[in-house]
């Protein structure tokens, strides 16, 4: 299975580049390809999710061998975790790529639209594989500078704002992680995180460390948009077009944020008691204030994209738990159950953000507004569209038997757990603040009689969108799966147990 | 030190006029500076007290190399800084033709 | 947008070359020298855009330039990406994987693939900075009308 890793490189990337080339002369050339490379990269990453059975695999590029057990070639790892991440990554990816048949055909230049969306792929699969922190940044620029022109492809007022905000913090974000990464650099004299984390094992952790960790933790919580540096994430994710705001909430901000935050804290840095509590801390934080500030929108995508900050806090502070938990050395199996929470609820929410944010760009699609005012009575004329924003919605809320509810109650019963229960509380209370909020939007759009024009020339959206968001729909229910052990500890398993052991990523990299 | 400690005025620099100024282009260029304060130190870590040039020459074998995987870095870097830098002028030109203007008051459609 | 004077444009005709010279020299010089594919490249497209900016051009014809430059960038970057999927099939079928001979260090015909590397860089980033100038000053021209 090692010769695959580079693959999930290799194909986007090249998919990318033809259709820049191919697709001006060949008449729906980037329509075809690139949903049928995404569904490749689909089936090949379940494919290696399902066979996995080691503990990691790597890939070093260039054939370079290590020299007396220093590693100095570029390293793809593929393990557990970063496989999970792997497979949402190409399955919202295909989804959406789907999705955007039908949707980007109003736009001129599709060209560049499915070339950028391919480009994002690339980056975040080599986010998400790269073993090498010079080579994680690179990628992870990547895949940003193509979401910084995705976010500006309607070329409107809003659009271009949003983007060039979302650029100047992006950009501070970029040289707050490349400033961390030469500190680190400047104190082990390497690159490579498994090299690096037995060096970071075998000496005390000074103050160097912990500053090189709060920086790393605001750089990359930049990029996760978590509480006090969320202020780009509501506009530049309203502002994209409906399958790039899937992409975006339900993919980039975990693979360049969140994926990085828990690979480098749990791998990399012996975490101390204070760290771990700081990101807890921020996870609480985003989630309450992230819903509080959900509660007043009235523009459909405003409201989902600070509902993604709420629901990353859920992911953040779940994992900040189980970090915690390791720091103290205390009862490991909850910090297992708050650690695979996280994860399950960072899957979830990619498939529920993705498919609220495709409803919705099916409703603008149709009625040209994101104004919940101006909508209502919509479930008549498209009962899809109604059927699977409703699943949607109840699965971000937590209701049985979505998978939404199992994550968040495996993080309530983690929290109650390790004694947080201020933390449980918050939990229960944001999740019942969703649900009204999911509420409001489903009346306002598909329930209440509309006021404002006549509805009924409003049709059904064609068949590709139709068929993004069944697919959809059905994977919140199947999600649910997940939670039931026998299928847990095949999916989720391997990830947690890379997580909880950081001394067998370094093995199977340096061989010590 | 006194390099690092310039090294920090000069990102300080960039940080203030990307505050203070209130022109969408002079932000781009107090971004660039911010940037290039960065680059700078990664250089920096990587030299080596009386090294030179690492480019390997077969007549002397004994000399001190600075360390060149910074150097490496920083190209790179550059690269990607061109790419940004290049991406947020062309959303400023967008910008002043929808708006007809540079003033990032005037621009505020969005409120975060 | 206008040309220059007649001074100007004599020199820049005098000098581009040399300029395009010097860039070529640069880029197969990569695995010897400081420099390779990124500086030749931008030193290259600098000649272009001395040029552009001496003669001066109209909206029109920076399209038809751009599109070139534009198609040009995605080849020459393809074609990289495919030099190094290349080793995938032959020699140590490992990714990115050095499989010419090596040659005698210090040679001009040495370091393997590396020199390929290099031209096809060379080109994509001369093509690239072309393209972003030439989008730049056709999103003016467009603003002045």
């Amino acid at each position: 299975m090692n010769s695959l890793i580079p693959l999930f490189v290799i194909v986007p990337l090249a998919t990318s580049f033809l259709i820049m080339i191919l697709g001006k002369f060949i008449n729906g050339f980037q329509k075809t390809i690139t949903p049928l490379v995404l569904l490749f990269l689909t089936v090949l990453s379940f494919y290696c999710l399902l066979n996995n059975h080691s503990n990691s695999y790597t890939y070093a590029i260039g054939g370079w061998e290590p020299i007396d057990n220093i590693p100095i070639a570029i390293y793809f790892v593929m393990d557990g975790f970063s496989l999970i991440l792997l497979c949402i990554i190409s399955l919202i990816g295909f989804l959406a790529s789907v999705y955007s048949i039908s949707y980007i055909a109003k736009f001129t230049s599709e060209n560049n639209f499915y070339s950028l969306l391919c480009l994002m792929i690339t980056g975040m699969s080599g986010v998400v594989l790269s073993g090498d922190l010079f080579n994680l940044f690179v990628f992870l620029e990547i895949s940003v500078i193509s979401s910084y022109a995705l976010v500006a492809f309607g070329t409107e007022k809003e659009e271009l704002e949003a983007s060039f905000k979302y650029q100047v913090l992006g950009g501070i974000a970029s040289f707050i992680i490349l400033f961390a990464i030469g500190l680190i650099y400047w104190r082990t004299k390497t690159l490579n995180i498994a090299d690096i984390s037995a060096l970071f094992h075998s000496h005390e952790t000074s103050t160097f460390d912990l500053f090189i960790q709060i920086l790393l933790i605001s750089g990359f919580g930049l990029k996760a948009a978590m509480m006090p540096f969320h202020a780009w994430l509501p506009d530049a994710h309203s502002s994209a077009p409906s399958p790039i705001s899937a992409m975006l909430s339900g993919v980039l901000i975990k693979a360049v944020g969140i994926y990085v935050i828990i690979r480098l804290f749990f791998t990399m840095f012996i975490v101390s008691e204070e760290i771990s509590l700081l990101i807890t801390t921020l996870g609480t934080i985003s989630m309450v204030i992230g819903v509080l500030l959900a509660i007043g929108q009235w523009d459909i995508k405003r409201l989902l994209a600070y509902h993604s900050i709420s629901q990353m806090g859920y992911v953040v502070l779940s994992i900040g738990i189980g970090l915690v938990l390791l720091a103290r050395g205390v009862k490991p199996t909850v910090a297992t159950l708050a650690i695979a929470g996280g994860l399950f609820h960072m899957v979830n929410h990619a498939v529920f953000k993705g498919l609220l944010f495709l409803n919705a760009g099916a409703i603008e699609h149709r009625i040209n507004t994101r104004n919940l005012k101006e909508m209502g009575g919509l479930s008549k004329h498209m009962p899809v569209t109604s059927g699977t924003s409703f699943i949607a919605s109840m699965a971000i809320s937590g209701i049985p038997p979505f998978n939404g509810f199992f994550s968040k109650l495996i993080i309530i019963i983690a929290a109650v757990q390790a004694k947080f229960y201020l933390v449980a509380f918050l939990a229960v209370f944001v999740s019942v603040i969703t649900l009204a909020s999911f509420l409001k939007f489903q009346r306002y759009a598909f329930y209440n009689k509309s006021e404002h024009r006549s509805t009924s020339k409003i049709k059904e959206v064609p068949f590709p969108m139709l068929f993004s968001m069944i697919v959809m729909g059905i994977l919140c229910l199947a999600f649910s799966l997940l939670a039931f052990p026998g299928i847990r500890e095949q999916i989720l398993g391997p990830a947690i147990d890379v997580l909880t052991n950081p001394n067998q990523y370094v093995q199977t990299i340096i061989g010590i | 030190m006194i390099v690092y400690i310039l090294c920090f005025i000069l990102f300080l620099v960039g940080l203030y006029g990307l505050i203070t100024r209130r022109n969408l282009i002079k932000i781009v260029i107090s971004l660039s500076i911010m940037e290039f304060s960065v680059f700078l130190f990664l250089v920096i870590i990587g030299y080596i007290d009386a090294g030179v040039a690492p480019i390997v020459e077969l007549s002397n074998q004994n000399v001190i190399y600075v360390d060149p995987l910074p150097q490496a870095m920083v190209l790179t870097a550059i690269v990607i800084g061109l790419a940004t830098t290049a991406m947020l002028l062309a959303i400023a030109i967008r910008l002043y033709r929808k708006y007809k203007t540079f003033d990032i008051r005037e621009i505020n459609n969005l409120r975060g | 947008m206008k040309g220059m004077s007649i001074i100007v444009k004599k020199v820049a005709q005098l000098i581009s070359g040399l300029i395009f010279l010097y860039g070529i020299y640069i880029i197969t010089h990569g695995h010897l020298t400081p420099g390779g594919g990124f500086a030749g490249g931008a030193i290259i497209a600098g000649a272009y855009i001395l040029n552009i900016l001496a003669f001066g051009s109209d909206a029109m014809n920076l399209k038809n330039k751009e599109q070139g430059s534009s198609l040009s960038e995605s080849l020459a970057i393809f074609i990289v990406l495919m030099l190094a999927v290349f080793a995938l099939f032959i020699g140590s079928k490992i990714f990115f994987a050095n499989y010419l001979p090596k040659g005698q260090l210090g040679e001009i015909i040495s370091a393997g693939a590396i020199p390929l590397y290099n031209i096809f860089i060379g080109i994509e980033v001369a093509a690239a900075i072309i393209t972003i100038f030439l989008a730049l000053v056709i999103f003016k021209e467009e603003v002045k009308k």
